[in-house]
């Protein structure tokens, strides 16, 4: 500003040609000016590319040339200094955007692995559902699992289903693997399903092989190991037996689950003189700790009565 | 004015011309393009007049549209305006007040960008007003404005006022 302010301390205001010669001179010269530009625009806007002003042009950027490259190299080291801080700050920017990019993208990959492991266990769902083993006289109701955290306390499972798709208490839930739980609490588009693991459930079952009976419960054990319960020593099981739901047994109160879900394998059996029954183990076929998508099976007439 | 005055005067604007169509064009800051050639110009209108304005700024019009290759006499149309603008602001009143040389920047520019884009508009070549006004516009005013006390300094020293002779108006307060 004081390099600015200079001009106002000259004592002596300038005299200049410009403004010594004639308005009209200054006028003249003004108009030819605008003139000859307006008449280069309209010439220039109308010729071919071959016209003269363009070959004027031409030989005009062909003698400018040498004076920019004069310049570009004048003021390279200059540019690349420039460029390089540039470089650097757009290199930090796009460093930010590059990871919010691949925060994104990592979400999507997660959401769409989630979708196909959902479509997966739909599709073996539906397998489930057109296979020889799915009770005829129950209709479904597939669901996707909302909340998996099964707890040792608790293990219970949210599902995206309720009251308002057909959904009642206390029907069975299974999977293409096995069965599952039954719903223990009913809303009215989602549903409470307690696990077969948990310490007050209970399945009336029977060996595949041998027809021998008991009750599917939780074991003393840590982790999902199952065991029959009830099951008379002079009953036969054997390792490796196929441990389905009995359904309702002839002389016995009806049963809430279907008959013919598989359940698990007989993992041991085992026998004390001081006890009644036998000690059986059973691994079962569902992984409790990895279910995305049951199927709640429907009675299709009113369900039991239970006592 | 003198020959030597106006191959000074020419030496600048040419410079100027080579400089910012070869290296300043290509500097984006802030979404804006200083314009020496612009700024140049104006500081030499303002120390010589309004014909020496517009003589320059016709010269420096044809080296832009010629470094460029656009249509022939479109900036020296526009440069021309504002040399001579530039030059009788200067001639009457502008050349002894201190925010001259920055209002007349800042003013031009505004005048010169809008020119511009209605010649353009009107000879079929359409852009983006929003870019033009909204974004480029309001920085390159800056630019211009930031760059101008170097550059009338510089122009100060190489074109020196010439000691003769009576103001065509002056100034009282």
């Amino acid at each position: 500003m004081a390099v600015l302010g200079s001009s106002a301390q000259r004592p002596v205001p300038a005299s200049y040609s410009s403004r010594s010669g004639s308005a009209l001179r200054r006028r003249l010269v003004m108009g030819v000016l605008v003139f000859l530009s307006l008449a280069m625009i309209t010439v220039y806007f109308r010729e071919s590319d071959k016209g003269a002003l363009h070959d004027l042009q031409d030989l005009g950027a062909q003698a400018l040339r040498p004076f920019e490259i004069a310049a570009e190299r004048v003021a390279s080291p200059f540019q690349d200094a420039y460029g390089y801080f540039e470089n650097l700050f757009g290199a930090k920017e796009e460093n930010a955007r590059l990871r919010e990019e691949l925060d994104r993208l990592r979400l999507q990959a997660i959401q769409n692995e989630t979708a196909a492991r959902e479509t997966e266990s739909l599709k073996e769902l539906l397998a489930f559902r057109d296979g020889p083993t799915f009770p005829r006289d129950y209709t479904y109701v597939a669901a996707r699992v909302i909340a998996t955290a099964p707890t040792a306390f608790e293990q219970e499972v949210g599902i995206a289903a309720g009251a308002n798709d057909g959904i009642r208490l206390n029907d069975p839930v299974v999977t293409r693997d096995g069965l599952v739980g039954q719903v223990t609490k009913v809303a009215s588009s989602t549903a409470k399903v307690t696990l077969l693991t948990d310490r007050n459930s209970a399945v009336s079952a029977l060996d595949l092989m041998t027809e021998a009976t008991g009750l599917i419960r939780h074991g003393q054990a840590r982790g999902d190991t199952l065991v029959l319960d009830r099951v008379p020593k002079d009953a036969v099981v054997s390792d490796g037996d196929v441990i389905v739901t009995a359904g309702t047994q002839p002389g016995s109160l009806p049963s809430l689950y279907p008959k013919g879900i598989q359940i698990g394998l007989v993992t041991s059996v085992g026998q004390t003189d001081t006890d009644l029954y036998k000690q059986i183990q059973v691994k079962p076929f569902v992984d409790f700790s990895s279910v995305d998508a049951v199927l709640v099976l429907v009675r299709r007439e009113a369900p039991p009565r239970l006592p | 004015m003198t020959a030597y005055d106006a191959f000074k005067s020419g030496a600048l604007v040419f410079v100027a011309a080579v400089v910012q169509v070869s290296i300043l064009s290509q500097l984006v800051v802030l979404g804006g393009t200083p314009d020496l050639l612009l700024v140049t110009l104006l500081a030499v209108a303002m120390m010589r007049g309004a014909l020496f304005g517009a003589g320059a700024g016709f010269f420096a019009g044809l080296i832009v549209d010629t470094a460029y290759l656009q249509t022939l006499g479109l900036t020296s149309l526009l440069l021309t305006l504002a040399g001579y603008w530039t030059g009788r602001y200067g001639e009457t009143t502008g050349r002894d007040r201190v925010h001259a040389p920055l209002l007349s920047v800042a003013v031009i520019t505004i005048l010169y960008t809008a020119s511009s884009f209605a010649l353009r508009f009107i000879l079929g070549e359409s852009s983006s007003g929003r870019v033009v006004f909204v974004e480029s516009l309001p920085p390159s005013m800056l630019l211009n404005v930031l760059i101008a006390s170097v550059v009338f300094a510089i122009c100060r020293r190489a074109l020196p006022s010439e000691p003769t002779g009576t103001p065509e108006v002056r100034l009282i307060g």
